[in-house]
């Protein structure tokens, strides 16, 4: 009954994790670009050199190119998929929406462009991934209040967006100054995903229109409802970029001045190469990436992990966290990690102290109850891989033995039968005797 | 002269008769325990059906990690995540008594397993059983009767049932401790011997280690006080047969961890503590009566009457009140039920729900008892001629266990014993006026015997077949005890000895008469014997885990629990969940060795009805629930298929109706179409989309292109449909058994609704729409 009492560790996500992120190089990683043509590899040239810069081996295809495959006898060949092909209506080779679907789903990150006039293919995509773009395939996003101002005054289609999400993990440290530069189409977002997260929004008079045509009927995206650049992060933490436009990563944008209608504010440079690199890094999990290891505990006094706890024990809780830097594994900092001692509803929920080294550590007493519990940490904050850790215990009520032998408040109780005994004893021998 | 060769010749008698009775009492042993056999030769050395799984599971654990940890063993496999306190909430009894044949046999080199130590404990005990009934008997209408019931009690089939070879339950041991207690209350009753009191006790004490039903003992024994005080019979051997066993009876029975301070708190005990006063107040009033004077007393009994009235009538007030402020009154819901027959269908579906607790039906009377039925009055008519305190005992005991088996099925095999105590005394009885009356009428014969006659006379209070009239002649030369009582009796009898020997000439019947009715008798019995065969051979064999069928081309073995069972063994984690109907939790846990969510252990009703909850609910309710408690897979028995009718959709409607009871949103009506269950066309659209129906159904057109249900006898309404949250993992090879893996979360959650198939809307809206229904929560 040992094997009964044995628990097992049960860390739900990081196996999952091992997949698309693997610890062991997670500096050498491939990258798939996929483009509609081979100019688009120069005219974005300063994105894809930043990446290689990064230590990732890019490899770029034609979209319709016949080879073209994600995996080869059951192994991925690549970490993570660019799409860079928004005309493309479908792809050559073995690739197709579902295998792009099983990319993601088995751990792989995507980047994926759209613009205007986006195939159907890469609608279905970003549908499929909890992004809905403009079903009207003339429209653009164009916005009257917060266009880039240019020599010429155009359509008001290229606008310039300072509206970033404040998230020092999926954007840096370093704030974006400078707007940035957006041409493309809008999408939308259902409020009840959780797992999709708006990185870059519109403004609020910015609406989703063909910009040739009058517009006769109210525009279906409008104002805050529109996103520009969207993430997703996916329950195995694989990590998606989706943005509405693919000049956004050009060569063209990522140097072009900046100045936004309205706003007496030039920039020489748009912020676009910042927010692109920036994104780019937290896709690739060169930020945020958590990992938890070494989840141990054991009774106060002692060093090994018991098989089962008894309730009233002491006992103590560690984890430790780290965070990927990019090249090595960090101590991960926060205050706010807690750990539940979990028996269908928490019985203790406690913050984790921390040394600052990566270990988080807490001490409590096991509740009166016994059961099976689980020693759950359910880490979720925004931009960080969601750490999701339970462990089994099983806690026994006191053993025959353990309870005390005499209790002072039952001494009455011991005088009585006692008292009853040597009664009795004298009163036989007294029957007995007394002829 | 005469006189001591007479005796010397009856000594021989009897030692014969006492050689003759011990080896028919052990062939009665040896039939005891072989006519269980048949489910050993028939199928094989395996444990039955579904609690003896959890006792071979116990026995297993003890003797691995012995008595102690069996005593503090929290069992983490069951009642996810809740545990079960073993130790404290299991009848050690049967446990303890194969854990120690098992122990000695090892002991002795003699190299059994623990399995079939287990599977061979129940046909042994039957054996013992018998001998305590030959006991008992014997001391209520002596060693004929006693003879006679041991056999008819070996062969019972009500007792056959719980008993044979594998079935390894608590009423195997249970039976033979009751009758034994039973027996020892007649001895001690019979002797006023303190050693049996004790010894009484000490069986008491293994009865209540075995069975819950040692509250029938602990009701039954003062019953049969009260009725002796009431009837004018007390004496001090009633005093020292009673006193002891309630004093120590009660001292150990808190011993055992389930029992605790039940064995003082509860009202079931209540009862022996409110004789215990009477007997010592009536013990007083007799001490009194023969210090004073006729007069002193009457004064005495005055006084003592009105201020001891007031002083009860305060006692009991207060004790009344002290129950009825306990919201059963004090009743566990198992009493409450079989007193009040239509209790547990009014409040605890969950003891309804259970086929062994429903009453029986009229042939099942015939069934399980068989002539036994009708030989009963007999029995009851010659118990009271004489009545004695041991067969007002026996009386009591038919009268009230057929009380109590009319209300439970399953409590005819508390029935069993004292229906063949009764036979035998009636069948003994009757052979012995008929061979009595062939006897006188013989020619040639009626001198001797009207002189061995004559010698018996005194006896008349015994049963008279051939040996029991050479035990019953040496009464006086045993100087034993138990004769004490019936010497007093004697000497009435002894001088109107010419008077009844007249009427014991007119007692005799012709002689046709008595040959045929002899003849009549033995085919009864021929009868009786052939159909306990029968039931050991056919009916009460089967071990219901492994299954066949006979049709035309030939025998058909449905194994498929085990290989369910053995799937889940290997190909499934260690500690993964397995959720199905409470029925298969015992088998899980000890063949499949995976942790369940409800056992047969019913102890925890809303955890059940958790379980029932999600059986009834669609598909994504359901598999909220299971992930609330960390299931993995669900296990489903289905009979469609091959037509084995006890499958999960038969006992869907208690899942619903339990479920039901603790979660009102899950409503009886719902799954019924016009009051009536099907699962047709007809049928309601709740019904067709409920979890089981699904697990049950899921691919099942696959088979025939029917989706005919040989159980049903119908087409079942809804045909293809696909699961989104379960997967089917493995279905045995006759569809008994299936077995579905929860899905996880999907990885992603999709957008809109864009020309795509209509499961997005249930999974987009997943997170926002959960908990909401999950009880849990």
């Amino acid at each position: 009954m040992r094997s009964i009492c044995t628990f097992i560790t049960v860390l739900t996500v990081l196996p999952l994790l091992c997949h698309s992120f693997s610890n062991e190089n997670p500096t050498d990683r491939r990258l798939l670009v996929l483009l509609d043509d081979f100019s688009i590899k120069s005219s974005h040239s300063i994105f894809f050199l930043s990446l290689q810069s990064r230590g990732f081996h890019l490899d770029f295809k034609l979209s319709d190119d016949p080879k073209l495959t994600l995996q080869r006898y059951g192994q991925y060949l690549y970490d993570g998929l660019i799409l860079f092909s928004p005309i493309s209506d479908s792809f050559g080779g073995s690739l197709n929406l579902g295998a792009v679907l099983d990319f993601v789903d088995s751990g792989g990150d995507l980047i994926l462009a759209a613009d205007a006039s986006a195939s159907d293919l890469v609608r279905n995509i970003a549908t499929e991934l909890g992004v809905d773009f403009d079903e009207d395939p003339s429209a653009m996003i164009i916005d009257h209040t917060s266009y880039a101002v240019s020599e010429t005054e155009g359509d008001h289609s290229l606008i310039a967006s300072d509206d970033f999400i404040q998230s020092d993990v999926i954007l840096g440290k370093t704030k974006i100054e400078a707007p940035v530069l957006f041409k493309g189409i809008a999408h939308s977002l259902n409020p009840a995903n959780s797992l999709v997260v708006k990185v870059l929004s519109a403004s609020p008079s910015a609406y989703s229109f063909n910009p040739n045509s009058k517009l006769s009927q109210p525009p279906s995206l409008t104002g805050s409802a529109v996103s520009l650049v969207s993430v997703v992060q996916a329950r195995n933490n694989a990590r998606i970029l989706i943005s509405g436009s693919i000049d956004m990563f050009s060569n063209r944008f990522f140097t072009s001045a900046v100045q936004k209608a309205g706003s007496t504010n030039k920039y020489k440079k748009s912020g676009n190469q910042q927010f692109v690199t920036e994104l780019s890094k937290w896709v690739f999990h060169e930020r945020g990436h958590l990992r938890a290891v070494n989840v141990r505990h054991h009774k106060i006094g002692e060093n090994d992990e018991p098989a089962i706890y008894r309730i009233k024990d002491d006992l103590v809780f560690s984890v430790e966290i780290y965070e990927w830097s990019g090249k090595s594994w960090e101590p991960y900092m926060a205050n706010d990690v807690q750990v539940e001692f979990y028996m269908m509803s928490p019985y203790v929920l406690k913050t984790l102290a921390t040394d600052q080294k990566g270990l988080y550590y807490t001490s409590f007493k096991v509740p009166d109850v016994y059961g099976v519990f689980q020693f759950k940490v359910d880490y979720h904050r925004l931009g960080y891989t969601s750490l999701s850790l339970s462990k089994q215990i099983p806690v026994r009520p006191f053993r025959h033995n353990e309870y005390e032998r005499f209790i002072t408040t039952a001494f009455p109780y011991y005088g009585a039968s006692f008292t009853t005994m040597a009664g009795f004893f004298i009163f036989s021998f007294i029957f007995l005797y007394n002829k | 002269m005469a006189a001591s060769e007479t005796s010397s010749e009856t000594t021989l008698r009897h030692a014969f008769g006492n050689v003759l009775s011990f080896f028919i009492l052990l062939l009665i042993g040896v039939l005891a325990f072989s006519i269980r056999l048949f489910s050993v030769i028939k199928y094989e050395s395996v444990i039955h059906e579904f609690d003896p799984y959890f006792n071979y599971r116990v026995t297993q654990f003890l003797t691995k990690n012995g008595i102690y940890d069996f005593w503090n063993w929290f069992d983490d496999r069951t009642w996810y995540p809740l545990g079960r306190v073993i130790g404290g909430t299991v009848y050690p009894g049967l446990t303890l008594t194969a854990g120690t044949i098992w122990w000695i046999l090892n002991s002795l080199n003699i190299p059994l397993s623990v399995e079939t130590v287990c599977v061979f404990t129940a046909p042994v005990f039957s054996a013992l059983a018998s001998w305590a009934t030959y006991l008992l008997t014997k001391e209520v209408k002596g060693a004929g009767a006693g003879l006679t019931a041991a056999v008819l009690l070996a062969m019972v089939p009500s007792y056959i049932s719980r008993s044979v070879a594998g079935s390894y339950d608590n009423e195997a041991v249970a039976i033979f401790a009751l009758i034994f207690t039973f027996y020892l209350y007649i001895k001690t009753l019979n002797t006023g011997s303190l050693f049996y009191a004790t010894l009484n006790a000490i069986a008491y004490f293994y009865m209540v280690c075995s069975w819950g039903g040692y509250t029938f003992i602990i009701n039954l024994i003062p019953m049969h006080v009260l009725l002796c005080i009431v009837t004018g019979r007390y004496s001090s051997r009633l005093y020292i047969a009673y006193a002891p066993l309630v004093v120590l009876g009660t001292l150990l029975a808190s011993l055992v961890p389930v029992v605790g301070f039940n064995a003082v708190m509860t009202s079931e005990h209540f009862a022996s503590f409110l004789v215990f006063i009477i007997i010592h107040v009536v013990a007083l009033v007799y001490y009194i009566k023969g210090v004073l004077s006729p007069r002193m007393f009457k004064v005495a009994v005055t006084l003592v009457l009105s201020v001891g009235l007031v002083v009860c009538f305060a006692a009991i007030a207060v004790l009344v009140a002290l129950v009825a402020s306990s919201p059963t009154k004090g009743w566990s819901g198992r009493s409450l039920s079989l007193l009040d027959p239509t209790y547990a269908s009014k409040y605890i579906p969950i003891i309804a729900s259970v086929s062994e607790h429903q009453p029986p039906t009229w042939p099942s009377y015939f069934m399980d008892i068989n002539v036994l039925a009708f030989l009963v009055p007999a029995g009851i008519i010659a118990c009271f001629s004489p009545l004695s305190d041991a067969s007002s005992f026996v009386i009591l005991y038919i009268v009230t266990s057929v009380y109590f088996s009319g209300v439970m099925v399953r409590l005819m095999l508390v029935l069993a014993p004292a229906a063949c105590i009764l036979s035998g005394i009636a069948l003994s009885e009757a052979f012995e006026v008929f061979t009595r009356s062939i006897k006188f009428q013989l020619p040639g014969a009626s001198i001797n015997s009207q002189v061995s006659a004559g010698d018996n006379i005194s006896d008349s209070t015994m049963a008279h077949n051939d040996m029991a009239k050479t035990d019953k002649s040496e009464d006086t030369l045993k100087e034993r005890p138990s004769r004490k009582n019936r010497r007093k009796e004697k000497e009435p009898v002894e001088q109107p000895s010419i008077r009844s020997r007249i009427e014991k000439r007119l007692l005799v019947l012709p002689l046709e008469a008595s040959i045929l009715a002899i003849l009549l008798l033995v085919f009864l019995g021929a009868f009786y014997v052939v159909h306990c065969v029968w039931a050991a051979a056919e009916a009460y064999s089967a071990p219901s885990i492994v299954l066949t069928s006979q049709s035309h081309d030939g025998l058909h073995v449905f194994d498929d629990f085990r290989e369910a069972y053995a799937w889940l063994s290997h190909n499934t984690e260690v500690d993964d969940k397995v959720a199905s109907w409470w029925d298969y939790g015992y088998q899980t846990t000890a063949m499949a060795n995976r942790t369940v969510i409800v056992d047969n252990n019913t102890w925890n009703n809303t955890h059940i009805a958790t379980v029932g909850t999600a059986m009834s609910s669609p598909e994504k309710a359901a598999w909220e629930i299971f992930n609330s408690l960390d299931v993995k897979y669900v296990l489903v028995v289905f009979g469609g298929l091959v037509g084995y009718p006890s499958d999960d959709i038969n006992k869907f409607l208690w899942m619903v109706r339990i479920g039901g009871g603790v979660f009102p949103h899950i409503k009886e009506p719902d799954y019924l179409r016009d009051g009536q269950y099907r699962i047709d066309s007809e049928a309601t659209p709740t019904m067709l989309n409920c979890l089981m129906y699904k697990l049950s159904y899921y691919r099942f057109v696959d088979t025939d292109g029917k989706a005919f249900d040989r159980v049903r006898r119908t087409e079942i309404g809804k045909k293809y449909f696909k699961l989104t949250h379960f997967e089917e993992v493995f279905t045995t090879h006759h569809w008994m058994v299936r077995i579905y893996k929860l899905k996880p979360q999907k990885n992603r959650i999709r957008g809109k609704i864009k020309k795509s198939k209509s499961k997005s809307s249930s999974t987009s809206t997943k997170r926002s729409g959960a908990r909401k229904k999950n009880p849990w929560h």
